[in-house]
């Protein structure tokens, strides 16, 4: 899309676009000597400040500090696809009075900022050291309100006609949802399920503030014995880079494998649903 | 209810916090992501790619952690504004991102034709970008900005943790003091953060109707 914007460089221009690039690239390695610079004479590159990385004890740790985190993702993600699927077959409902109740709990949790969520959690029980479980249900009705949207964005994707003929056949409206829609949806949905997947396991970040066990927990025990901040918001920073990478690479993947047509009409900007442009 | 009643006043001034943060880390977002998102279609590649770098970076790094590193980790090494500046620097960094990305789409979604239009009258990148597809551009993005400014919203309340008192503070504070009263403290605080994410949609949908070209 990007060659539309200008035409073809004739040998003026591109004379033009090598110096601008040669001034950006002069520009951002100085920008960068002059941060590794500053870091250096600030005492950042130290191997006190890096050896708890390399010191096996404290890597398990870190370890097994993943481990909690990548935990608090799936278990978060598992029951948020139940109830997303729940919520967001409900906000389709004939009936009004299971309508309303799925629209207001999808858009009360939604609209709450997720911390606030899980500090509320926390409270109710009685803000115990170290509360995964606040961390995990509050991660499920965030996420699953997400996915109840994108089930419903889903769903209401899959071209009429396909529902229409169901009916013809003679199928009851349960039966059109759940063997002629919801198959249907789910492989519109999947990328966007994908990349809540990405923002549920950023999330887990949050279990910081209950004390729950996780990277970013293990990230502050270190710093308090070592005093080493930078060094630690740099490694879990490319811890989370490379997961969530990972985690971008199946969904485009699964993506190219399901959609070969055209790609998903559901996208998340910023965790909500729209129909993609 | 006392336990609402009695707070009330911290309430709203926690809600002003939120609000100054929203708007001075959302102003910062705009201005950088729009850049970004600028760069991201470039002619020039190193500037393409390092504003893709940009972007993959701020996407995929929690907030939580750019706060880590933006509250603990600069003020030691003699980089430090103060509390406020330091949250809304992360929380600008981390929103430009998505900021770009929106900026990105809606430039993609102006017709082809258009930026054709103006290359074919003589028009170059700057133009053709500041005259012809920015405009539109901005029109199409406002739906998706709307969703990146609800977003920031709720991320606002990560500052609780980062001494500045605003709502999510405020609610954390009271929920120890009334326990009684967990449900509609909650209930409270939740409903002022709905009104900003309501007024934010409402104001995107004007917006959307008025740019909006028949």
């Amino acid at each position: 899309m990007s060659a539309v914007l200008f035409d073809v460089p004739g040998p003026k221009a591109r004379r033009r676009y090598r110096t601008i690039a040669v001034v950006w690239v002069v520009v951002l390695v100085a920008m960068a000597a002059a941060a590794i610079w500053k870091l250096y004479t600030e005492d950042q590159f130290t191997a006190r400040q890096w050896e708890p990385f390399v010191t096996p004890r404290l890597m398990l740790e870190l370890l097994q500090a993943l481990g909690w985190t990548l935990l608090a993702a799936v278990l978060a993600i598992i029951p948020a696809v139940f109830f997303g699927l729940l919520f967001g077959v409900g906000k389709l409902s004939d009936h009004a009075a299971v309508r309303w109740p799925s629209w207001l709990v999808v858009e009360f949790f939604r609209a709450v900022p997720l911390l606030m969520l899980i500090i509320f959690i926390w409270s109710t029980r009685g803000f115990q050291q170290g509360d995964f479980v606040a961390l995990v249900l509050g991660l499920v009705l965030y996420n699953g309100s997400v996915l109840a949207e994108i089930v419903r964005a889903g769903v209401n994707a899959v071209p009429k006609g396909q529902a229409e003929a169901a009916y013809a056949v003679g199928l009851r409206k349960t039966q059109v949802m759940s063997i002629i829609q919801l198959p249907q949806a789910v492989k519109i949905m999947l990328p966007s399920l994908l990349s809540q997947c990405i923002v549920a396991l950023k999330d887990t970040s949050l279990g910081f503030y209950v004390l729950a066990p996780g990277l970013t927990y293990a990230g502050r025990e270190l710093w308090r014995t070592f005093n080493n901040y930078l060094a630690v918001a740099i490694v879990l920073g490319v811890i989370y880079i490379i997961l969530n990478l990972m985690l971008t690479w199946l969904a485009s993947y699964l993506d190219r494998r399901f959609n070969t047509s055209g790609g998903s009409q559901v996208e998340i900007v910023a965790g909500q649903v729209q129909a993609k442009a | 209810m006392e336990g609402l009643a009695a707070n009330a006043d911290l309430i709203v001034r926690g809600f002003w916090e939120t609000l100054k943060l929203l708007a001075a880390s959302g102003a910062l977002a705009l201005v950088l992501g729009t850049l970004v998102g600028i760069a991201r279609v470039s002619p020039i590649g190193i500037m393409r790619s390092s504003a893709a770098l940009w972007v993959t970076v701020f996407r995929n790094v929690p907030l939580l952690i750019l706060l880590f590193f933006t509250y603990y980790a600069l003020p030691p090494i003699g980089i430090d504004f103060g509390f406020f500046v330091m949250v809304t620097m992360a929380m600008g960094l981390y929103t430009s991102a998505f900021v770009a990305e929106a900026i990105r789409s809606g430039i993609n979604g102006v017709g082809v034709g258009q930026a054709e239009a103006a290359r074919s009258i003589g028009m170059p990148f700057s133009l053709t970008m500041s005259q012809v597809v920015l405009p539109q551009a901005f029109r199409l993005v406002v739906p998706p900005m709307a969703s990146v400014f609800i977003a920031l919203t709720k991320n606002t309340s990560l500052a609780a943790g980062f001494g500045i008192a605003e709502a999510t503070f405020r609610l954390s504070g009271s929920l120890r003091d009334f326990p009684g009263d967990r449900v509609v403290l909650f209930l409270g605080i939740a409903v002022g953060y709905i009104i900003i994410v309501e007024t934010i949609s409402l104001g995107a949908s004007l917006l959307e109707r008025r740019w909006k070209v028949a």
